[in-house]
């Protein structure tokens, strides 16, 4: 057993040194992918606008033409060494807001991003409190319970699931 | 007959009112005469709505185009499952079928009135409040039997293409019946708040049917992932549409209930934390109703669109203003009876694991109504689609997954460091193993972060199984080496003693299996092409060869298909006819994919449409690897929740010989080891 744990906390040393360099490396290897891996990131960032409501590349709506001239237009704007943003934009003053699959990041769009965040963070932090709170207050007996004491209490609860079992 | 329809719907307006009525005043004034007429009445409507829901099916079957309904969702040719499947086929027969839901409910709910009469009466009054809001819809403001001005058309519109598949025939119900499930566990708990009802009765009464009301809600789920999978044609089966999200919200926070109501019956901890909970999920589940029917977001579900949408508000809003009336009213009920006493607990593992779930609800009804508050904001829409959800759901995602391993580890009150080390070694060791495996054998995380969550998703689902595993052997070893048998007779005899713990680790085991499968997302791919006589297209191993490609007409459609043969490493394996078809009475057209599904991976095709000029083929076809485990845990999570809602084999001790209690008191004695090294249900 011994032996188990020193090799156990020997492996989180190794892995834990592992885990950095593999974090590190998925930081570098946002940068740069193939045409095909851009058409296809670009593709899903823009929405089909033949009322399909779904992400370009993906509508399969039957006689769709909205997606295949999107389609054109995205390959012409790549051959032409657009950047991301610029291709983006273009979509954006041709086809409305609405034409991005997921909001920005400027504006009113923000918000979009970052309330699920915060709303996370208020969350753990009610948590924390809600611990801290239990951790002082002492137990208090229900107003109306058949007894005050755990034990009873638990006997009861015993005794209803067994009355109650459907 | 649509006269005998709209009488009976109105019968059981009237019955409603009454059993609300009477009930109420039963309440009041403690007439228990008055409060059994309230019970019957309550009994009656079910009869009430049923006849009003036979009689829409039974002008389906017999084309009673004079109904509205009727030739708005039904023709002549449309086969009888399908004359069937109107019923909740469009926004009035739906309301009326959610209407018998509800009356079917409410039926089981008072003829069970034995197991707590009072309890059941406060709950009957609640549940008729829901029953008479469902009805004035169905009789003022989407009326199923409304009948058509003018000449009578000989034939109907037909149903909706997409709607035409087995899978969308049995999806719906289900989602009611998860959706409707709901209101009993709602109205049971609402009861018990207004009449400070003492203990935590009403969950053990109410236990079941949230399980039934959450296992409808997730077959309902996998159901339409499986019917947009094979029928929409996009090689997909999760778009994060508005309705598909409504469906969501119920269930995450109906899941988190699932939880921490084991706090409240354990530990006396969390009562207004799972009041609120069931309160939520209800106003959810009304509210993805609302969802689908109102507008308020476009969705590809656009076909049951309609006005009634501010009913809804109406409803949700009183529903609301009466759950904060009561709450306030009598909030010192619900006091926690004991505190939480370590960090590393089984109780602070519910709360994250709640906190998780709700912060996804959150994060998935915000991206929901986003593109409405923006337009009111900033006077313009934005949209909210896949790329959103998929960034902030997939972290939460992993985290559950990660609390899903470590909770059953942890025991009630207290657990010690030592003792979760001992426990998670093994497992950690072994997730690690697989992840190294995978890195060696091409998974490269930092290529791109989409390939990161898969690994991680595939590492926590290893490490999850590990856990429950252990957890599994552990205790069977225990009760094997006591009834001289083996290992997996241990672990049936485990499972049986207490079915809600070892059920709720298989349902655990189905969610890991369909993490698998969604870990395959990241390398999905897809091709097209259009293919004459003997042309070949490749997508991974596979080559596809256009054998031929020919039409067909039958009554309800006319169709066209591509034979595709296909082969893998030069060898045929199959044969494959995706098809495109053309409804004649909605003149719509519609796609029946071909699919090839295997444990590794689907092949899947679908037939786009043909080329004008030369009547050629064009062919999608996509390689989607571990689609197959998706709905393998889904059949796991079933199989699971039925585990869970047996009863356990304790209830039959009495019966038990001196060798058997013997025998018992072992089982009993490897089970509670449990508790204190491990943590328990």
């Amino acid at each position: 057993m011994r032996i188990a744990h020193s090799i156990f906390h020997r492996g989180l040393r190794h892995w834990g040194g592992l885990l950095l360099i593999a974090s590190a490396l998925l930081l570098m290897g946002a940068a740069g992918d193939s045409t095909g891996q851009r058409f296809d990131r670009l593709g899903h960032a823009l929405m089909c606008q033949c009322g399909c409501g779904q992400v370009m590349l993906e509508c399969n709506h039957v006689g769709c033409t909205s997606s295949e001239q999107m389609r054109k237009e995205l390959k012409a704007a790549m051959d032409r060494g657009d950047s991301d943003k610029v291709i983006l934009a273009g979509f954006v003053a041709k086809y409305g807001p609405t034409v991005l699959s997921a909001p920005t990041t400027t504006g009113f769009n923000r918000v979009a991003w970052i309330m699920p965040g915060v709303i996370f963070v208020a969350a753990l932090g009610a948590v924390v409190l809600v611990v801290l709170a239990w951790k002082r207050r002492t137990p208090t007996p229900p107003s109306n319970s058949a007894g005050s004491e755990p034990d009873a209490l638990d006997e009861f609860r015993r005794r209803a699931r067994e009355e109650t079992s459907l | 007959m649509p006269q005998i329809g709209s009488f009976t719907l109105l019968l059981g307006l009237a019955l409603s009112v009454y059993a609300f009525g009477a009930g109420l005043y039963a309440i009041v004034y403690h007439d228990d005469r008055l409060s059994e007429t309230a019970r019957r009445a309550g009994i009656a409507v079910f009869l009430a709505v049923t006849a009003a829901s036979a009689v829409l099916v039974y002008a389906a079957f017999h084309n009673d185009f004079s109904v509205a309904y009727i030739l708005h969702h039904s023709n002549r040719a449309l086969p009888a499952p399908y004359k069937f499947a109107a019923l909740w086929s469009g926004q009035e027969g739906s309301l009326l079928f959610w209407c018998w839901l509800l009356a079917t409910y409410g039926l089981v709910l008072r003829l069970r009135h034995k197991v707590d009469t009072r309890l059941v009466a406060h709950a009957s009054v609640v549940i008729s409040a829901v029953q008479i809001f469902f009805l004035l819809l169905v009789n003022f403001a989407a009326h199923p039997f409304a009948l058509v001005a003018g000449t009578i058309p000989a034939d109907g519109n037909g149903l909706n293409p997409l709607l035409q598949y087995p899978e969308m025939v049995i999806h719906p119900p289900m989602l009611y019946l998860g959706y409707v499930g709901m209101t009993v566990p709602f109205c049971f708990a609402l009861a018990a708040l207004i009449m400070k009802y003492p203990g935590e009765k009403w969950i053990h009464i109410t236990r079941r049917w949230t399980m039934v009301g959450w296992l409808f809600l997730t077959c309902g789920i996998f159901l339409g992932s499986y019917w947009a999978y094979r029928v929409l044609g996009w090689g997909g089966w999760w778009g994060w549409d508005p309705v598909e999200n409504a469906s969501l919200l119920p269930w995450l926070t109906g899941t988190a209930f699932l939880h921490s109501v084991m706090m409240q019956e354990k530990r006396g901890m969390m009562k207004v934390w799972n009041m609120w909970l069931i309160f939520s999920t209800f106003l959810l589940a009304i509210f993805g109703t609302f969802l689908t029917r109102s507008g308020v977001v476009s969705s590809v579900h656009a076909f049951a669109e309609s006005d009634i949408g501010p009913y809804f508000v109406v409803f949700m809003a009183l529903t609301f203003a009466t759950c904060a009336y009561f709450f306030v009213r009598n909030r010192e009920h619900l006091q926690s009876e004991h505190k939480l006493e370590s960090l590393i607990s089984r109780e602070s593992s519910f709360l994250f694991n709640n906190v998780l779930l709700l912060v996804s609800a959150f994060a998935v009804l915000w991206g929901t109504l986003f593109p409405v508050l923006s337009e009111w904001v900033t006077g313009h829409k934005v949209t909210v689609g896949p790329p959103f959800f998929n960034k902030v759901n997939v972290p939460i995602a992993l985290f559950l997954l990660l609390l899903t391993a470590v909770g059953p580890l942890l025991a009630w009150r207290k657990t010690s460091t030592e003792s979760l080390r001992k426990n998670f070694l093994l497992p950690a060791i072994i997730a690690l193993a697989v992840g190294v495996a995978l890195v060696a054998m091409g998974l490269k995380p930092w290529v791109e972060i989409s390939y990161f969550y898969s690994l991680m998703a595939i590492v926590l689902s290893v490490l999850v199984a590990a856990t429950i595993g252990s957890e599994f052997i552990r205790g069977g070893l225990v009760i094997a080496r006591h009834n001289d048998s083996n290992v997996f007779h241990g672990m049936w005899l485990l499972t049986r003693r207490n079915t809600r713990r070892y059920g709720g680790y298989i349902v655990h085991l189905g969610v890991i299996v369909t993490m698998i499968g969604f870990a395959g997302v990241a390398f999905y791919q897809n091709t097209e092409k259009e293919l004459a006589f003997g042309d070949k297209m490749d997508i991974g191993a596979y080559t596809l060869v256009c054998r031929s490609y020919t039409q067909d007409d039958k009554p309800n459609y006319s169709s066209e298909w591509a034979i595709l043969d296909i082969y893998k490493s030069g060898k045929q394996i199959t044969t494959m006819y995706p098809e495109q078809r053309f409804y004649k009475a909605s003149q719509q057209p519609a796609t029946i994919v071909a699919n090839r599904s295997t444990v590794m991976e689907d092949l899947y095709l679908v037939y786009t449409g043909k080329n004008p000029e030369n009547g050629h083929p064009i062919i999608k076809a996509h390689l989607n690897p571990l689609v197959w485990w998706i709905w393998a845990g889904a059949h796991l999570i079933l199989v699971g929740t039925l585990v869970a809602l047996v009863p356990n084999m304790q209830a039959k001790r009495k019966k038990l010989t001196p060798p058997q209690t013997r025998r018992a008191q072992v089982e009993d004695a490897a089970e509670s080891r449990a508790p204190v090294e491990a943590g328990s249900d």
